[in-house]
């Protein structure tokens, strides 16, 4: 039984991404008419993966030194839906805009996952895509993602 | 002595109101583009180039050149208070400067980030002025394996990134060596792991990427606890904003370290400032008495990088004036500059236009005292923004983080890239695998690559051009030596821990 599953996984995972990049890398030619072609750095690159996280998974078996603090995924579900809100927002920047995608943001993670009162989310929201509007688009000319409305 | 004569005469030229200005106007645009990321020098330099053409050469070299170092000196102020690096330069930076910044101590940092800078600044502009047409002889005999000897050399550092598996650092500077090759191959035009996207044959934005996998990777971390992880702590006070004299006693090494290391990496064309802010933090925590405590808010650890990529530009002008040769975009640019003005960058330079090397000498020197002046009272100033409730500071983060990956090439799938490196940068995180060895990788890939497969051409494809000229063998000799003397030190302990057992 593996003494540190995070490890495990993290290993399997980066041996499996490795022999990914070496068939990647195997698609396109090892040599070229002058030399190493584009196919040469990235399978060195893949095989050094595949090495190294099946050291990992076996190091992983291993008694740890010191005993490291395991990885809490039960608080890891907050941060996924504060990344799926900026996924989201980068989805609407092209479409409503900047000002008005990052309003809906702030107000999502002042309200939603830090249970604070709408008006003081959607109040920050407000002034924070203002105060942008003015320093960026305004005074130093910065082009920002816009809505239909212009901004 | 004839330099010192020709100085003066130097001064003469950059003290006359008019250079004066512009060097102050020069600087402080470079320190408001340093400071705001995604926002660079080269880009800066590029738009303003045409208002140029009317000017005095000396005037406008001197207002361009401002903005070059100026930027060096901004590009601090986000790593440190935010985690954002607003340059590549600035991601070593990041790793002290925002712990310390977390420990209460963000004045601190930028108050010896701006000290390293000028001193390093300093440094770099007296190499400028003494060595630089022997240096930039040496700088000749880079040639493609000496290059790839020295990105070796780069790559090694990560050994001082790797906290406490230096497997998951080689591992995730593999994946960042792996990232780099992503895009259009140089050599043959073929398209590498693309996956079908059109935009990825350009590569992956080096800004995206890091800034979500120290940016976002930070917000999303903080995001976890309701109220966020930790409030900073910052004390009240200037006092207390400010660096102590102990700690400028402790950073005394790291503005040598930091000045040698960014002069003479800088004054290699294409090494940049990047490799310097590497390289010295490296040397800084290899030397250090402490080094365990580097990468917890270790002031050296922000002196040292901040210096380097300072001091680089100074060394990066070196081959610019004396060969003609441009290291990096901005000095491409400014290159680009001084053909137009009519002038032939190379040997001649210096004996036929003396006003405007000797110009730009001596307005560096008052460029760099104007930002110590400027940048020194600003650190109060720029410590309040940790002043604000956790609640407005994270998606102010995330804002400023958007507008700065956004400006650089006016790319909504840059900002994707910088979505998604952030759930990377998170992922990072939770599994203790080093960001810094990432980004270390993404930096070095493409000149890696090209060093090798260049130098491979050179020798037809036989292995030992890469350690049969003598700089190359050094370096990597010197690059084989800190890759395995950890594991030397392992061995060592292992070995005195079972004579302890048997004992």
């Amino acid at each position: 039984m593996a003494r540190d599953k995070n490890n495990l996984i993290a290993g399997a995972c980066l041996a499996v991404f490795g022999a990914y990049v070496i068939t990647g890398a195997s698609r396109v030619s090892y040599t070229s008419e002058v030399g190493p072609g584009p196919g040469f750095f990235p399978l060195w690159v893949g095989i050094g993966m595949v090495i190294f996280a099946a050291a990992l998974m076996i190091f992983s078996f291993l008694p740890a030194k010191k005993q490291l603090a395991a990885a809490s995924w039960r608080s890891a579900l907050r941060a996924l839906i504060g990344w799926l809100a900026v996924m989201v927002a980068v989805f609407l920047f092209g479409r409503i805009g900047f000002s008005l995608s990052f309003i809906l943001l702030t107000a999502f993670l002042i309200c939603a996952l830090d249970r604070r009162p709408i008006w003081l989310a959607v109040t920050v929201g407000v002034v924070l895509a203002v105060s942008f509007h003015l320093l960026f688009v305004l005074a130093l000319d910065v082009s920002l993602p816009a809505g239909p409305w212009g901004f | 002595m004839e330099a010192f004569y020709n100085l003066l005469a130097g001064f003469a030229v950059a003290l006359s109101p008019l250079n004066l200005f512009w060097c102050f106007i020069g600087v402080v645009l470079g320190t408001v583009v340093g400071v705001l990321p995604g926002l660079g020098p080269a880009a800066t330099i590029a738009m303003l180039l045409p208002l140029t053409l009317k000017m005095d050469h000396t005037t406008a070299i001197i207002a361009l050149a401002g903005i070059f170092y100026g930027a060096r000196y901004g590009g601090s102020t986000t790593s440190i208070l935010l985690n954002i690096p607003g340059e590549s330069s600035s991601v070593v930076t990041c790793i002290d400067g925002y712990q310390m910044a977390r420990n209460g101590r963000a004045g601190a940092a930028l108050g010896i980030s701006a000290i390293a800078s000028f001193v390093a600044g300093t440094v770099g502009v007296l190499g400028l002025m003494l060595i630089a047409p022997p240096l930039a002889r040496f700088a000749l005999r880079f040639a493609p394996p000496e290059y790839f000897a020295l990105m070796v050399l780069g790559l090694a550092m990560v050994v001082f990134l790797a906290g406490e598996s230096m497997i998951k650092a080689l591992l995730a500077m593999l994946v960042g060596l792996w990232i780099a090759t992503i895009g259009t191959d140089l050599f043959t035009a073929e398209s590498r792991f693309t996956f079908g996207q059109a935009k990825l044959l350009g590569g992956i934005d080096f800004v995206a990427a890091s800034v979500g996998i120290f940016a976002i990777a930070e917000v999303l971390v903080n995001l976890e606890t309701q109220g966020g992880a930790e409030i900073f702590k910052l004390p009240r006070g200037l006092r207390n904003l400010l660096p102590t004299l102990q700690d400028l006693k402790d950073c005394r090494f790291a503005f040598l370290n930091g000045s040698l290391i960014g002069f003479f990496v800088g004054a290699l064309p294409g090494a940049g400032a990047t490799v310097a802010s590497f390289m010295s933090y490296g040397i800084e925590k290899a030397f250090s008495r402490h080094p365990e405590k580097f990468g917890t808010g270790v002031i050296e650890g922000v002196a040292a990088p901040e210096g380097a990529n300072n001091a680089d530009a100074g060394g990066a002008l070196v081959p610019l004036l004396t060969l003609g040769i441009p290291g990096g975009n901005t000095t491409a640019i400014l290159l680009g500059g001084l053909i137009l003005w009519g002038y032939k960058p190379g040997p001649l330079l210096i004996s036929e236009h003396p006003d405007l090397f000797w110009g730009l000498v001596a307005s560096m020197y008052i460029g760099n005292v104007l930002l110590l002046v400027l940048n020194l009272p600003l650190v109060p100033l720029f410590a309040q923004i940790l002043r604000l409730p956790y609640y407005v500071l994270y998606p102010f983060i995330i804002g400023i983080s958007v507008v700065g990956v956004y400006s650089v090439n006016g790319s909504l799938f840059d900002v994707w890239i910088m979505a998604i490196f952030g759930l990377l940068g998170y992922l990072m995180r939770k599994l203790e695998f080093p960001a810094a060895a990432l980004v270390l990788g993404m930096v070095l890939g493409d000149s890696l690559e090209r060093a090798l497969r260049q130098s491979l051409m050179m020798s037809q494809g036989d292995l030992s051009i890469l350690v049969n000229r003598p700089i190359a063998g050094v370096l990597l000799a010197t690059a084989l030596l800190i890759l395995i003397l950890p594991a030397l030190r392992k061995v060592r302990s292992w070995r005195v821990q079972a004579i302890e057992q048997e004992g």
